[in-house]
């Protein structure tokens, strides 16, 4: 069975950012490691000379022409904004 | 003619066209069938005055003559599809207050064929789940229930608010999204139809996405029939989505000739489980029996990589849901968290999505991003997509051996109790998809139809697979099982 630390599971609240106070990392390590561990059967399978699939339906990707095809549209973009001033998405500060 | 909100769509499709009735008629029956079934908590934003005004601009259609199937049919659509500014919010708080400014084109041509959008429907977050019960709406509630025990059921999910609205009669079909079994298990729940067509058949452009290599729309309705007029309007080529192909769409009702003699019908062992219960074995094989008296060859076929399907999917769609979600960011759109003194960006993100999404959510954005990460790619996700390929390669054998649809059981179980799962460990609650699961990783058309009840008086679907591309095919042969399991029954109305 496979396990997931606390410090495992610090570190991918951290990458997935998503804020989990001290007090939860054991109870989500746990699940994480319950289903981590369910996963691990795939390791029963050969997958020798398997190619890992990329497109269910074997398709190639239709080709346009690189032009502009719709835009004008700031205020649309911006309406559903938390905070939206002089037509900018605003943040708090990023750079010192 | 009986209550207006009970009619299969094909019914009053004929009786808007004959002007028997108008769209503002029925559309009004649906209003207050809606509006006296609050309990069920399926519709979770009403749009009544839209409703109203779609309802007459098809009736002036329907005068002029000029009216596609859909045309005046009232349905729901599931909240996972942006609706022109209409709240959309994927049963998540972190897209509370979200009005797109565009519709989804999946939604945009039921619009355009004059279909009158009553409203959205309850959902997991974020289609996440297999009980409705992920949702920042609250549970839906499925309208049957175990005989006379008031023990409320879950409508299965994540299309929970879509299957308890069309088995309710609260509108005549809904929308619903799959991608590991999201429309075919609540179909199964609440005795209704369910089809989840070919990958690439319906467009995804403007669905808020999950898991972006499984998910596809699919009607929900009363009836085989009504499925294969309703899938009609969905599907078709969207130079917005490029994964959405550029084949013609058959006419599906058309193809309901009800004629399967000589069809080849798989039964897979694979899909016969330990434990499986004795009216879902019973069921599968009086199913099997109906097809063969309809005249289709029944043969039993071989899947071998059945089992590892589930674990394939919880990593694959786990993987693409953590990059998808990585735009919940409180900056564009949606909750953002209201941030402390000295609070910088990361502070923001790491806090909203914290508020913003459900602890399942949560659970799988994680899984997700440890799946990806440094160190775990090759042994996760590439492995797991190499494992997709290998059960995609099962089923292209079998149809290369003739194999026109297979019959297996929709669910392991009838619908459970809400909260029955609350102390299970996640993996318990995925073990609900072990039938439907298979069918979205190989990218085919699949469809759930009631055929009986338990001893509990619950409803029980069984699953036909179908060849890729191929759902008009799929759905004759459902169409010739409804008839022959001449599934009626209806849940006793307590709401």
């Amino acid at each position: 069975m496979s396990t997931i630390d606390l410090e495992t599971a610090r570190r991918v609240a951290k990458l997935a950012r998503i804020a989990v106070p001290d007090e939860n990392l054991p109870a989500l390590a746990d699940e994480l490691s319950q289903i981590i561990t369910f996963m691990e059967q795939l390791n029963e399978v050969d997958v020798d000379g398997v190619e890992p699939m990329t497109s269910v339906t074997p398709m190639r990707l239709k080709r346009r022409a690189d032009r502009v095809t719709e835009g004008n549209m700031q205020d649309k973009i911006l309406s559903n904004a938390p905070d939206a001033r002089e037509g900018f998405f605003a943040v708090p500060k990023v750079v010192e | 003619m009986s209550k207006l909100n009970t009619l299969t769509i094909a019914e009053a499709r004929d009786a808007l066209r004959k002007g028997d009735v108008t769209a503002l008629e029925l559309t009004e029956a649906c209003l207050s069938a809606i509006d006296g079934a609050g309990a069920l908590n399926a519709f979770v934003h009403k749009t009544p005055e839209l409703a109203i005004e779609r309802a007459k601009a098809a009736d002036a259609r329907l005068k002029a003559g000029d009216a596609p199937a859909m045309c005046g049919i009232p349905i729901g659509i599931k909240d996972l599809f942006c609706t022109e500014h209409v709240p959309s919010q994927a049963a998540s708080r972190i897209l509370g207050g979200f009005q797109p400014e565009y519709e989804s084109t999946v939604s945009a041509q039921l619009r355009d064929a004059g279909a009158v959008m009553l409203g959205k429907l309850n959902m997991d977050e974020f289609a996440m789940g297999s009980s409705n019960e992920t949702s920042c709406y609250g549970n839906a509630v499925n309208p049957w229930r175990r005989g006379d025990d008031a023990t409320p059921l879950t409508p299965g999910g994540s299309s929970g608010g879509s299957a308890a609205a069309v088995a309710a009669d609260l509108c005549l079909g809904a929308t619903g999204t799959d991608t590991g079994g999201s429309i075919r298990q609540p179909a199964a729940f609440t005795g209704t139809v369910g089809i989840k067509p070919t990958y690439g058949r319906c467009s995804r452009w403007g669905i808020i996405a999950f898991a972006s290599s499984l998910d596809q729309a699919g009607p929900m309705t009363r009836t085989v029939h009504d499925a294969a007029i309703m899938l009609g309007a969905m599907c078709g080529h969207d130079p917005r989505d490029s994964t959405s192909a550029d084949i013609a769409v058959p006419d599906f009702e058309a193809a309901l000739s009800g004629d399967i003699r000589g069809k080849k019908i798989g039964i897979p062992r694979e899909y016969r489980m330990d434990g499986m219960p004795g009216a879902i074995e019973k069921l599968w094989s009086e199913g099997t029996e109906m097809l063969r008296d309809a005249g289709a060859e029944i043969i039993d076929i071989a899947l071998p990589h059945t089992k590892y399907a589930l674990p394939a999917y919880y990593v694959i769609a786990p993987a693409e849901a953590s990059s998808n979600l990585a735009r919940y960011d409180g900056v564009r759109y949606g909750h953002r968290a209201k941030l402390g003194p000295g609070d910088g960006i990361t502070e923001m993100y790491e806090k909203t999505r914290a508020e913003g999404f459900g602890p399942e959510v949560q659970r799988r954005v994680m899984i997700g991003t440890y799946v990806l990460s440094a160190g775990f790619y090759d042994a996760y996700y590439n492995r797991a997509r190499k494992v997709r390929a290998l059960i995609k390669r099962d089923f292209e054998q079998v149809f290369a051996q003739g194999v026109d649809a297979i019959l297996t059981p929709a669910t392991p179980s009838a619908a459970f109790g809400l909260g029955d799962m609350a102390d299970a460990d996640p993996v318990r609650m995925y073990l609900n998809d072990v039938f439907t699961v298979t069918v979205n990783l190989a990218g085919l058309p699949g469809i759930a139809l009631p055929a009986g009840l338990d001893e509990q008086g619950l409803p029980l679907g069984l699953q036909l697979i179908g060849q890729p591309w191929n759902e008009a095919d799929l759905l004759n042969t459902a169409h010739v099982l409804e008839k022959a399991a001449g599934f009626v029954s209806k849940p006793a109305q307590w709401w």
